[in-house]
């Protein structure tokens, strides 16, 4: 690999783009990943956007609180539309934490080097992703202060979980994704906790960091498990990244609500989770590197490999979206067709159409180098892409819910002010997580890139 | 030097991966038998030149996944089944391809826990301290430099004898590992 010649000329050289900026040494990348948390001053910046992060969080409090005193009656749920906001955006953050375990799992096992300087803050945004998700059910069911009933506990009244309900196979899906995925962020942020440790100024910071690390010194023999433990975590990671959706995917596809029973869900939510997934790598990494400035661990070899992933995942979702459309048509079941019809002409028409428009045509620009090496395109499309796949869960849920069987049984959905202020309060809570996170953790692993270059530099001899 | 009663070892600090995995290949034909290396990241090698066998992490993660596999499938069967049974116009009670989904996450679950606190547990973590904190310049091991530690424990061990290998190896830095 020609690790180190400029990213210029021909397009054979431009492909070969290194995974790491030419020039770096053990010393340099600790120095540099480990300063963003321990030396630089934190900037006016820093504290305006965290500012409003937190305000938006405060939003979401005040949202909730009001939930829990006056009832789900303050959104805009109705029978028959029961799941409505709640259960779209469930989803959708449930779908965006998926880039990052796919990142450090897969891409591991698959010896993807350029997954190196992405894997940490995407797990990081992972699991604040999933944690975003799990607040919706839970305020979903009315009565959050009961969902212990969902887990199997030896209660008096001698009841247990139905286990042959897709809402309780999500429980067990979505808990088992966040404890994995936080273990596999933990074990991986053991030996720059060490680093941080060592070379923290203030007392505070080494005690913390310090009991954080565990005691970690870099033995070759916990080297040695430690490997095995990373491998395993990421071979297991593997099916359960895949999982996670399908179980989501199951919540509609056992049902018989037209629109929703259809054994393409599964494979086709899946691909549209580590697209939204990866839109949201890129809505974070672009700032992240301009700000700290990054672009030497972060180059444009990652934003286009990200991009490409993005165009992949486009298009099995494009295909989802099309034999969506056949099977219903061919299947010759007359709600179905109906339901078909609904979203090409019914109240909801506009989000469909908006739907197809950004999530299959916009990524096609995506084919184009030129378009996946302008950092301002792929911000913008990977904003476009999170927009589209929120309303893909829209359609799925609101069009299929006002449309059922019996026509007096159709309804509307409208959501109320409280609806939005639970949203628009995840994002917050979500950015206010991300900007501490980048503040008090690596957001790129210093262990790993130090892996990067003894490999790189072996490789250019 | 020679005052100190109670020393862990001896350390050699090098520059380069492959300084280390030379330094302890040379420490293993002098026949030491207690040492560790230490590196910032995992230098690919060093396990083998340590004579490192295969370790019980694997293992430990397997049964830990079987446990989780064969707990979970075996309660939801007693929950469905045995203590709490719903008839539900005949459908059988033991409707085993409905367990599946939550079977496979605590199979997951039990083998990705076991993997972590196994791993954890087998390298002795968390320790609070270790002899090896007092050398000051062990804080490079975990940014740019590799260490040798050559352990007291050693039958072979002679302070100015296993110093002197080290030196002989280009460490650029030996020093004794007060163990206190």
């Amino acid at each position: 690999m020609s690790a180190g010649q400029p990213p210029s000329g021909s397009s054979e050289i431009r492909r070969l783009t290194p995974v790491l900026g030419p020039g770096h040494t053990f010393g340099s990348v600790t120095d540099k990943i480990s300063a963003i948390v321990l030396t630089r001053p934190t900037s006016l910046g820093w504290f305006v956007g965290f500012g409003i992060a937190f305000s938006l969080l405060g939003l979401m409090t005040v949202a909730i609180g009001w939930l829990i005193i006056k009832g789900t009656g303050i959104w805009g749920i109705n029978i028959p539309i029961g799941w409505g906001f709640a259960i779209v955006n469930f989803v959708w953050w449930i779908g965006i934490g998926h880039a990052g375990t796919l990142i450090s799992a897969i891409l591991f096992l698959l010896n993807q080097k350029w997954r190196t300087s992405i894997n940490r803050f995407a797990e990081a945004m992972t699991l604040f992703a999933v944690a975003c998700a799990g607040i919706f059910p839970l305020i979903h069911t009315g009565r959050p202060w009961m969902a212990f009933y969902m887990f199997p506990y030896p209660s008096t009244m001698g009841i247990w979980p139905q286990f042959r309900s897709p809402l309780i196979w999500d429980v067990f899906a979505v808990s088992t994704y966040g404890t994995v995925s936080l273990l596999f962020w933990f074990v991986g942020l053991i030996p720059d906790l060490a680093t941080l440790r060592d070379r923290a100024i203030q007392k505070p910071a080494k005690i913390i960091y310090g009991m954080l690390a565990m005691g970690w010194r870099g033995s070759a023999r916990h080297w040695h498990r430690y490997q095995s433990a990373y491998l395993l975590l990421a071979g297991l990671a593997t099916p359960l990244v895949l999982a996670v959706h399908t179980v989501v995917s199951f919540d509609f596809a056992i049902a018989i609500v037209p629109g929703w029973h259809t054994t393409i869900f599964p494979p086709y939510f899946v691909a549209g989770a580590i697209y939204s997934g990866f839109a949201m790598v890129l809505t974070i990494a672009i700032p992240l590197r301009k700000v700290y400035a990054l672009e030497d661990f972060i180059t444009m070899r990652h934003l286009d490999n990200m991009a490409k992933v993005m165009l992949a995942t486009g298009l099995i979702v494009a295909y989802g979206y099309f034999f969506e459309f056949f099977l219903s048509s061919y299947s010759g079941n007359k709600f179905d067709i109906f339901l078909v019809q609904q979203r090409l002409h019914g109240p909801y028409a506009p989000f469909y159409f908006t739907l197809i428009l950004c999530n299959i045509l916009t990524p096609q620009l995506l084919w184009f180098y030129r378009m996946r090496h302008n950092v301002v395109v792929l911000f913008l499309m990977s904003i476009v892409v999170n927009i589209s796949m929120w309303l893909e869960r829209f359609v799925i849920i609101v069009i299929s819910l006002t449309r059922d069987f019996v026509p007096s049984a159709w309804g509307r959905y409208q959501p109320t002010f409280w609806d939005w202020a639970t949203f628009i309060g995840t994002m917050g809570m979500f950015v206010t997580l991300i900007f501490l996170f980048v503040r008090v953790l690596p957001a790129i692993s210093i262990a790993e890139m130090r892996e990067l270059v003894a490999e790189t530099t072996e490789e250019s001899k | 030097m020679q005052h100190r009663s109670h020393i862990y070892g001896v350390i050699g600090e090098f520059e380069k991966p492959e300084q280390l995995i030379h330094a302890v290949e040379k420490v293993r034909e002098a026949g030491y038998r207690r040492l560790d290396a230490y590196a910032p990241f995992p230098v690919e090698g060093l396990s083998e030149a340590l004579g490192l066998k295969r370790n019980l992490v694997p293992l430990i993660t397997l049964l830990g996944g079987l446990a989780g596999g064969l707990g979970g499938f075996g309660f939801q069967y007693w929950a469905a089944a045995v203590t709490y049974p719903m008839n539900i116009g005949g459908r059988p009670l033991n409707s085993w391809p409905a367990f599946i989904p939550v079977t496979f996450e605590l199979t997951v679950l039990g083998a990705a826990l076991s993997a972590v606190f196994g791993m954890l547990a087998l390298n002795k973590l968390p320790q609070p301290h270790h002899p090896i904190f007092n050398v000051p310049r062990f804080s490079h091991a975990s940014a740019d430099r590799f260490f040798v530690c050559i352990e007291a424990s050693d039958p072979k061990f002679q302070l100015a004898d296993t110093a002197r290998l080290l030196q002989n190896l280009h460490a650029r830095h030996v020093s004794e590992v007060p163990d206190d």
